[in-house]
């Protein structure tokens, strides 16, 4: 099996901050990867970096082999924790606007996603209700046939139904040959998507594994582990 | 489908099947659905699925067929003895559970004769 990202003592600095320090861990390809942590454990910072949005202050970063830039923007599908369309937009426009960045935009799929999340390509973005522009988000994101998909809190606005759905999509649409990696906060509704996990805490990684291995080694469910993790943390 | 997301899902995929075979709801020959629609079916990931075939078939109850799926193994003597397994450990937990009550063998058995009476 190859991996899909590989990081070496990855740092990021800020000027008063250190976002992430000395991160190393792979991805291998077919698997999806929960990054969790609570706010400001530097997880937007990582799936930014993965995006080329941000650059490393130290370690390295590759992904297929490739240092972030524009031919790893070309296989990495991102979605931003913020809504990144454009309000005057139809969903079709939103389409078209996909299909001209990136050569994998497939727009069969993209209308086939669309109708999973009961969307419509005459709808204008800035007439949809915030879960509805993030399930627009997620068809314009799973549109493409990427090799990385980076998913920031990808249930953030959406019911109990909606990311249902989501969810349904995202198991008919995983191959083999891609790798994702997705934040959530949601840890228990999503903990059964998960082959690896990442905890990380003030940048750093406190635990990491295999999703099943750690329900049998510690006894309880990752949500259990999110618990004991971060309370301990909190304690001391 | 419910899980208890503390113990391994595979796992649980994998009790699904096999008590699935025993009351023979899967039959012998069978084909069970591919990865990608079980996955899609019970919402987990389908590397999970994919585990749970994997061990079924170490353990002898399926066979992968490449490029046609995955099918139920098993004459009716495994069958049997599969069945006689889950329900010993039916009987096992039952026990166990009776016994921290305080309730002596004849008791047990008595309430299990009149409730089994009732259901039917």
């Amino acid at each position: 099996m190859s991996t899909v990202v590989q990081l070496n003592d990855l740092t990021k600095r800020y000027i008063m901050t250190t976002a992430l320090s000395d991160v190393t861990l792979d991805v291998s390809e077919g698997h999806i990867v929960g990054l969790l942590g609570p706010n400001g454990s530097g997880k937007t910072t990582l799936m930014k970096i993965l995006a080329a949005l941000v650059s490393p202050t130290s370690g390295s970063v590759l992904i297929d082999g490739l240092v972030p830039g524009v031919a790893t923007r070309a296989i990495v599908s991102f979605l931003p924790d913020v809504n990144h369309l454009d309000r005057w937009m139809t969903v079709a426009e939103a389409g078209d606007f996909y299909a001209d960045f990136y050569r994998d935009f497939d727009r069969k799929r993209f209308q086939e996603l669309l109708n999973i999340m009961g969307l419509s390509m005459r709808q204008k973005i800035g007439s949809l209700s915030r879960g509805m522009v993030e399930k627009a988000r997620l068809c314009l994101v799973f549109g493409r046939r990427a090799r990385l998909y980076i998913l920031d809190e990808p249930f953030g606005g959406l019911d109990p139904l909606a990311r249902g759905q989501v969810l349904e999509a995202l198991v008919a649409n995983f191959r083999t040959d891609c790798s994702m990696i997705l934040s959530t906060q949601m840890v228990s509704d999503v903990e059964r998507f998960f082959d690896d996990v990442i905890f990380l805490n003030k940048g750093c990684v406190v635990l990491a594994g295999v999703a099943e291995n750690l329900r049998t080694e510690r006894g309880t469910s990752i949500e259990g582990i999110y618990r004991e993790v971060y309370g301990h943390v909190e304690a001391r | 489908m419910e899980f208890d997301d503390r113990t391994p899902i595979y796992t649980q995929i994998m009790d699904l099947i096999r008590r699935q075979i025993a009351s023979g709801e899967l039959k012998a020959g069978q084909q069970l659905p591919s990865v990608r629609d079980l996955a899609q079916q019970v919402l987990v990931n389908p590397n999970t699925v994919q585990k749970a075939y994997i061990e079924l078939e170490r353990e002898g109850y399926v066979a992968t067929q490449r490029g046609t799926g995955t099918f139920v193994c098993g004459d009716a003597g495994s069958v049997e003895e599969l069945r006689r397994r889950l329900a010993g450990e039916a009987v096992h937990s039952y026990v166990t559970q009776m016994r921290s009550l305080g309730y002596g063998g004849e008791e047990m058995a008595a309430m299990v004769l009149a409730a089994a009476g009732e259901e039917q």
